[in-house]
């Protein structure tokens, strides 16, 4: 290719041509430009004049940062530009690198003897270019290299440097952990720095090293302390205070410590931002210390009065996490939350349904669902949905741990699966089918529900039920001998419309009618032992409480009532299949209405009738089988098709051999042998054969047989699995909000009046923002940009409905709210099968990342190390006198440092972990402190409970006469504790 | 690592900066910023400014056309990160203010100073901590870059 000719130079496009050409083109035309100006950049990037060279790579950032365009192949030229003596053209370069490298780009270790010289430069503004791209594209390689010039950056008396240098540690430790024994010690130096950008950038540090792994960073605990009291800048307290969060939860003397300070920050700060940090700080830490919670808790509820929806946002948030350990924080904010509920932020609506959720006990479990349950039908369908999902979770958690009624949770189900937009059918089917196994007692409502769900044939037409339905035709079929109407059950399993069903639950539905069949046909032809085996049913609803009960019931939904006073009455009178089976007789086949039947069914239960599975209702049951299941036999769904074929074989052999029977029984002759007889006896009896729930633990109760070779490692899934990534649960979120696609259409409807927006006069903006949040969130240092001109900030607008709404619930809830027992339960609860192991609940543990892992390791030892020797000077017991002690001990540093970093600079060939090697007296006082470290811990564990060390530790300290016995005074000075 | 990344978008979606204090690919980057600019921008004035995406929490602010959005990780301060905010865009009005007349939006403002303004931010913000606070501090470089210039 023609290098590029002078006249490129001359004419080349600038910076700002592009951009005006770019602006130019309307979206159709602008990819075009784009390839245009692209080919124009690679030409021009060639160039031997580095003006013109820069200048492409400016363009090149430009259309890479904001039209995404790749530009790793121009990273040779990058280190190019970046090596100019020219100051602006070496930042275009250093620009590009920060934007653009990574840890596999190949030519970032072209840039190491340029960062170096840069790093060293004379210019501050060239060391700061330098500083802030290897913050960015730090790897390993680099960061060894380049930690000898960071530590003399570190010592810098420019805080301008020093600050970028401190930043760019914290980047250096991740990548070369042997970093830390080199610089940690400059870094605690730099704690005590007057200068508040300093310690404002060390804090950063050190906040980012405490959240990974806190326990290592115990011994700073009284720099820590000294700046939480001292500093008045808010960006440092807060730091201060996150680290302190981390710390004050290992070490309960230091939290009894650092409470009264922080409380004095909480009520002295005009800052929302400290307020929130220090409240933050409380009630996840702290939360032990009664007189800091009420005072936290009381910000916490200035926050949610405040009419700034971020503060609202903030102090639900708060709440949450002390909801757990101090519910009466939540309940004492409770009308606040609950008006919440119906804000007009989603995301506030979110957190507010949590903490109510929160709130649920086994007294209020019924008002608060039913509350919630009228506002999710007014609510819009993504929201809707939230709450349904919350009840359900919420019920659920621990086995069902505060439903008392299953009858009334079961009937809840019912009604959920019947909300127009609910889209929990998976968990709904769930909790239905392990209600049914873990729950004797309600297996007959159980039924009931199912019932209602599955004669409903306008249902089968929503696919987002069709898990519901599957449940429930599995709970039909199961437990189809505490039903009221078998035939009708086999109606609604065989309905026509079960072909809008996909195949596995058809398959489903084939097998319950299949459990319907024979169970009906047991019943006929065994009519006493039916009677006998039939499980006996919660009949110890004493007739006072039923009746208090159903009128409540009529009230609330009529779905239900029609049935109720029936299955009440026909409990009271003590429920068996044969009671039914005298109510059912004529009705029973080929009718599909509920109501009505209801109603006949009480007229007549009070007929009785010996039997009620008469022949004639066999004989119609099955033709109804093998009419709606025959077509079915030519399907493709081996599932269905195997099960139709099945059914079919046993209703052919029925209706061969019945009339045999019916002879037999009218002769009253004995013994006499009928093969389909056995068959549905075998039949009903496999049936009858009760299913429990499954622990979660149960595979690996199995024993592995021998001589199967289970493989050790996984890490072959790895590869596989490598790019399946799991989603990480955010703490605070249920799901996410869904955003519409009428939001994004509008958006780029708008698109024409882009320039057309008349700007504000920036300043009057600015200031109307800080009137308008003038409360927050730092106090600024000047207030000279406020001026009262701006407009008034807009009220925030609720629709009146909503606003009702929330008024009812309010209301309501006001009332269920109140912690109440109920004067005398209508039943006791049930009694649920839980597995004797935890149900469920697995914690998972997490690790430290091994990175972080050798950080903190590295640090340890540089902090116990520390601790070692100025110890051996003199015991320390006020943190001054420590301090001196540092002071005089940093005096031997240096020739010890630089002995390290000639070290560091020899092993550039080696692998970092060699490089820590090379010097055998380093390593034997690396080892030691290492023990100092182990043990170090164990006396904080031991503190509390002896002031004795146990027999161990002897041995071992007399193993290593290194170690001495000042090595085990504790880390915090006792100023602090 | 406090801050993750740091993005202005307009009104219509279009990206005017973008920094990240992480890598992520080109394909991330795109997806991202798409997901996040369609979360944020279909809320209105009287929402809280906090999203939740991802593993991210995301505070933003409405300035005139501009929307500023700051990733960082769950640890972080939610009001104080506003409070950057305001103080980038208080900076950057003090810059740009006095210097480009002509151009009083700030979107304009950044689409063409695109470097000065990655250069403001690359004073406050380092590895994704905040390092500089005061506003004359920040400017001081940049106005000697403009002088020698």
């Amino acid at each position: 290719m023609a290098g590029p000719s002078l006249m490129d130079s001359l004419f080349q496009r600038s910076l700002d041509d592009l951009i005006k050409g770019l602006r130019l083109h309307q979206p159709t035309s602008e990819s075009t430009f784009i390839s245009k100006s692209l080919d124009e950049i690679r030409r021009e990037i060639k160039s031997t004049d580095p003006q013109t060279k820069s200048t492409a790579l400016q363009k090149l950032n430009y259309l890479h940062s904001l039209h995404g365009l790749d530009m790793s192949w121009a990273a040779f030229h990058a280190i190019e530009v970046i090596s100019s003596q020219n100051f602006q053209q070496k930042k275009v370069g250093y620009l590009a690198a920060s934007l653009s490298f990574h840890s596999s780009t190949d030519v970032i270790l072209l840039l190491t003897n340029q960062l170096r010289k840069d790093l060293s430069s004379n210019n501050v503004f060239e060391v700061s270019l330098a500083l802030e791209c290897l913050s960015m594209i730090c790897t390993v390689d680099l960061a060894r290299d380049l930690t000898p010039e960071i530590f003399t950056l570190l010592g810098s008396t420019k805080s301008f440097i020093k600050k970028k240098a401190i930043a760019t540690v914290l980047r250096i430790f991740e990548k070369y952990p042997d970093a830390v024994r080199v610089c940690f010690k400059r870094l605690i130096e730099n704690l005590e720095s007057n200068d508040v950008g300093i310690v404002s950038a060390v804090m950063g540090v050190f906040c980012e090293l405490a959240l990974k792994e806190p326990k290592s960073y115990l011994p700073l605990a009284p720099e820590f302390y000294r700046i939480l009291v001292d500093s008045r800048n808010n960006w440092v307290l807060i730091k201060v205070l996150k680290v302190f969060s981390k710390l004050a939860i290992l070490e309960p003397r230091l939290a009894k410590r650092v409470v009264e300070p922080i409380c004095e920050h909480m009520r002295r700060s005009g800052a929302k931002s400290l307020v929130f940090e220090c409240v933050r700080t409380i009630l996840s830490s702290l939360s032990e210390y009664e007189s800091a919670l009420k005072l936290a808790v009381e910000k916490v509820r200035e926050f949610l009065v405040d009419d700034d929806p971020n503060l609202k946002y903030l102090g639900l948030q708060a709440l949450l996490v002390v909801s757990l350990k101090h519910l009466w924080a939540v309940l004492e904010n409770k009308d606040l939350v609950i008006k919440s509920l119906s804000d007009d932020d989603p995301n506030i609506k979110l957190e507010a349904l949590q903490l109510v959720m929160a709130m649920v006990s086994e007294d209020n479990v019924h008002e608060i669902c039913k509350v919630l349950i009228s506002y999710a039908l007014k609510s819009e369908p993504a929201f809707c949905n939230e709450i349904l999902g919350s009840i359900l979770s919420t019920c659920c958690r621990n086995v069902y741990e505060i439903i008392i009624d299953f009858d009334w949770y079961v009937s809840l189900l019912g009604e959920i699966s019947r909300i127009p937009h609910c889209q929990n059918g998976e968990e709904i089917e769930k909790q239905l089918i392990d209600i049914g196994m873990r729950v004797k007692d309600v297996r007959s409502e159980l039924v009931r529900v199912g019932r209602e769900l599955m004669i409903d044939p306008a249902l089968l037409g929503n696919p987002v039920i069709h898990r519901i339905l599957s449940a429930a035709a599995w709970v039909s079929g199961e437990y189809v001998e505490l039903s009221k109407n078998p035939f009708e059950l086999m109606e609604a399993l065989l309905q026509p419309r079960t072909i809008l069903l996909p195949p596995s639950i058809r398959a489903i539905y084939v097998q319950s009618a299949f459990k319907v069949l024979i169970f009906c046909l047991y019943s006929y032809l065994f009519p006493d032992e039916a009677v006998a085996s039939s499980p006996s049913l919660p009949v110890d609803l004493d007739p006072g409480v039923t009746s208090s009960i159903s009128p409540k019931e009529f009230s609330e939904s009529s779905d239900v009532v029609v049935t109720e006073p029936l299955a009440d009455r026909e409990m009271d009178e003590g429920f068996n299949p044969r009671d039914i089976s005298q109510s059912l007789e004529d009705v029973s086949v080929g009718n599909g209405g509920d109501t009505v039947i209801a109603h006949e069914q009480t007229s007549c239960s009070a007929t009785l009738k010996k039997d009620y599975f008469t022949q004639e209702s066999i004989v119609k049951l099955l033709d109804l089988v093998e009419r709606t299941l025959c077509p079915l036999m030519g399907t493709h769904e081996v599932e269905i098709q195997e099960r139709v074929g099945n059914i079919r074989g046993l209703t052919e052999l029925i209706k061969q051999e019945l009339p045999e029977f019916l002879v037999h029984k009218e002769r009253n002759v004995e013994g006499v042998k009928v093969k389909a007889l056995e068959i549905v006896k075998l039949m009903h009896d496999a049936f009858l054969e009760e299913l429990g729930p499954v622990s979660t633990s149960a595979q690996e109760r199995v024993p592995i047989p021998e001589g199967l070779m289970l493989m050790e490692n996984l890490g072959d899934l790895e590869g596989i699995c490598g790019d399946i990534q799991l989603p990480i649960p955010s703490q605070f979120c249920f799901g996410r909000p869904h955003s519409g696609g009428r939001e994004s259409t509008s958006l780029f409807n708008q698109q024409t009046d882009e320039e057309s927006e008349t700007s504000y006069e920036c300043t009057s903006l600015l200031a109307e923002h800080r009137k308008r949040h003038g409360l927050y969130y730092l106090p600024s240092e000047k207030l000279e940009t406020i001026s009262n001109a701006c407009p008034p900030a807009k009220d925030p607008q609720h629709s009146d409905d909503v606003n009702d709404d929330g008024q009812d619930l309010v209301k309501l809830t006001e009332q269920s709210l109140v912690p109440k027992k109920k004067p005398n339960r209508a039943k006791p609860r049930p009694v649920v099968v839980k597995l004797d192991e935890v149900d469920g609940i697995t914690i998972a543990v997490s690790k430290p990342e091994s990175k972080d892992y050798l950080i903190s390791g590295a640090v340890r030892e540089v902090l116990l190390g520390n601790e070692v020797s100025s110890a051996q000077h003199k015991l320390p017991d006020k943190s001054s006198n420590k301090r001196r002690e540092k002071d005089k001990l940093d005096i031997d540093q240096p020739s010890e440092t630089k002995e390290n970093l000639a070290n560091v600079g020899k092993s550039e060939t080696s692998t970092s972990k060699k490089s820590k090697h090379h010097i055998p007296g380093k390593e034997r006082k690396h080892k030691s402190s290492r023990t100092n470290a182990d043990e170090r811990e164990d006396v904080q564990k031991d503190k509390t409970k002896s002031g004795h060390h146990n027999p161990r530790h002897k041995a071992r300290q007399r193993a290593d006469d290194n170690v001495d016995v000042i090595a085990q005074t504790p880390v915090i000075p006792d100023f602090l504790l | 690592m406090g801050i993750r990344f740091i993005l202005m978008v307009n009104k219509q979606g279009q990206t005017r900066l973008a920094q990240y204090y992480e890598y992520l690919t080109l394909e991330e980057r795109r997806a991202l910023e798409g997901e996040i600019v369609r979360k944020c921008l279909a809320r209105n004035e009287q929402q809280c400014s906090f999203v939740e995406h991802r593993n991210y929490k995301i505070v933003y602010r409405r300035y005139a056309s501009l929307f500023f959005l700051v990733g960082v990780d769950n640890e972080e301060n939610e009001l104080a990160i506003l409070e950057f905010i305001h103080l980038v865009v208080e900076t950057m009005d003090r810059h740009f203010g006095n210097v480009v007349s002509t151009f009083p939006s700030c979107e304009l403002d950044i689409m063409f100073h695109l470097e000065k303004a990655h250069f403001m931010l690359e004073e406050m913000v380092m590895n994704g901590c905040i390092v500089e606070t005061s506003k004359s501090n920040i400017l001081t470089p940049i106005q000697l870059l403009d002088k020698a210039s």
